[in-house]
């Protein structure tokens, strides 16, 4: 269920859109980003050409729309949220535009990233950055967390696996327990592992 | 919390941009300075594990459920500057690899949680844990910094958002507290079991970062309390006297029926209504006192979770 959420559907047939360099993806997507955000809601125009145009570089790219669109609804509950909060202030009116200005200007704006994500492997991002004159320090740790973030979710699955196929029972004390030791042990293998990540690197004649 | 784009504006998240980033480049320049090549490749690591922490749930009262920030307890383990680059790496990666938070919305997101959390919080900690800390001490101030640093960070967005001018205030602030007073109690305790855990398994990990910190002087410290009261200053202020709001509402029902004026400061005095001071007065008590009584709880927590050990070892040692 987690592995759906974070997954990306990266195509292997490298489409127009996926073989862009991602340099331009960036730039276009930080562009579109930012103008919809600062753009007053009476410049319809915007909205719809900018919208357009992400769909359809989506169908250029070949991605399926509907994982696109399930992608946008995962991540609304705190669009859903601050729809509530407002709706219960009658009498404010937010100089965003209200409850659709808020819905359309975040839909566009998570769409642009979603497609990014989708099109651009995270590899090439940070090749952009490190071009970018980003702090190398910055950009190791993004590095290397992002190569060891899918085999610390595998191994946070495996202790909550073993931990739920050993403990019975449901003492609200034990359970609060049992989610702290995980967190623990997770850290503790995590930098286990940064030790070992250290002596290959060596090994390998870093510094 | 992440608050995702198209929701702040962009004077907001210029201005909260510019702050991380200069945040974000002492924290490096700190890092760079006194981290050894070594624990290099752990910052990396450590941002996986959070990641991956903060995808653990537990349950809130009422059926919902919360999930870790872990500010406070990557801070208490590696130190307060490489926790703000450890969750600046998180806050990018899941800004840019998963849409969790907006692109422009980055540098609030990493004020909320960066800066005001997991710097503040880490404020709270040494606070709470004296110069000197021993062990069970060190939980408490872990405990309780730990819930400051998911309450901060919500006040932060709450700020921000009426800032926006997207959430009123009378309405996000009361709202993003209350819930992440709530929250912030599973933060505090996972928090501090989790350091306990990591205490007794591999105590050399927490170790090694220790006496750095404890040497430090306070400049740091003075440092990052300038920063929190500038972000304070900046985002708060504006909107803890006159509560705008709420005045509205009273106005409408007064039958003043004028269109609303973002700042209503010098007539509030005026207006005489006594309701809205009463109601101020209950939040700000009603805040206090969660305050106090979760404080009270870290302690105890801290004096019911270390008992145990300094009891137990000696009769392991003597079987």
């Amino acid at each position: 269920m987690l592995k759906d959420w974070l997954g990306h559907q990266h195509s292997r047939s490298a489409s127009l859109v996926h073989r862009a360099p991602a340099a331009v993806k960036l730039t276009l997507a930080l562009t579109i980003i930012m103008g919809t955000v600062v753009v007053p809601l009476s410049w319809r125009v915007w909205f719809v050409v900018a919208a357009s145009c992400l769909v359809l570089t989506a169908m250029l790219a070949r991605l399926s729309l509907l994982f696109l669109f399930k992608r946008l609804l995962v991540l609304s509950p705190f669009v859903l949220g601050v729809l509530l909060v407002n709706a219960f202030q009658p009498t404010f009116h937010g100089a965003r535009g209200g409850g659709p200005g808020l819905v359309v200007r975040s839909a566009i704006c998570l769409f642009a990233v979603v497609l990014l994500s989708n099109t651009t492997p995270f590899g090439q991002v940070l090749a952009v950055l490190r071009r970018a004159r980003v702090p190398v320090l910055l950009v190791t740790t993004l590095a290397l967390m992002h190569r060891y973030l899918y085999v610390l979710l595998d191994e946070s699955e495996r202790l909550r696996r073993a931990r739920a196929s050993r403990t019975f029972g449901r003492r609200r004390r034990a359970r609060w327990q049992v989610l702290g030791t995980v967190v623990g042990q997770l850290f503790v293998r995590a930098s286990e592992r940064a030790e070992r990540i250290y002596a290959a690197m060596c090994a390998r004649g870093w510094k | 919390m992440h608050i995702p784009d198209g929701f702040i504006d962009g004077k907001t998240a210029v201005t909260a941009a510019a702050i991380s980033a200069v945040g974000l480049a002492l924290a490096l320049r700190q890092v760079r300075k006194e981290l050894p090549p070594r624990r290099m490749p752990l910052l990396g690591l450590a941002a996986a594990f959070l990641f991956a922490a903060q995808l653990v749930n537990f349950p809130v009262a009422g059926g919902t459920s919360g999930h870790l920030m872990g500010g406070v307890l990557v801070a208490a383990l590696l130190g307060p500057s490489a926790a703000v680059v450890v969750l600046a790496a998180v806050l990018i990666v899941q800004c840019f690899l998963f849409a969790d938070g907006g692109v422009l919305a980055l540098g609030a997101n990493l004020f909320n949680m960066g800066l005001l959390g997991t710097g503040g919080g880490y404020l709270i900690y040494r606070l709470v844990s004296g110069r000197t800390p021993s062990l069970r001490s060190r939980v408490t101030g872990i405990a309780f910094g730990g819930w400051c640093s998911v309450v901060m960070a919500a006040i932060g967005c709450a700020g921000q958002l009426a800032w926006s001018h997207t959430v009123a205030w009378s309405a996000g602030f009361p709202m993003m507290a209350s819930v992440h007073m709530l929250i912030g109690v599973g933060e505090g305790l996972i928090s501090a079991l989790a350091f306990l855990a990591i205490q007794r398994t591999r105590p050399d990990l927490i170790a090694d970062g220790q006496p750095a910190l404890a040497s430090r002087p306070r400049l740091e410290l003075l440092g990052l309390g300038l920063l929190i009261a500038l972000g304070l200053a900046v985002f708060v202020a504006p909107f803890a006297c006159p509560w705008p709001d709420g005045l509205e509402v009273v106005a409408m029902k007064l039958g003043f029926d004028r269109p609303p004026e973002p700042v209503l400061a010098a007539p509030a005095s005026d207006y005489h209504v006594p309701g809205i001071h009463s109601a101020v007065a209950a939040t700000a008590l009603a805040g206090a006192l969660g305050t106090l009584v979760v404080f009270a709880l870290a302690l105890v927590l801290g004096r019911m979770l270390v008992r145990k050990v300094p009891v137990k070892l000696p009769k392991d040692s003597s079987c």
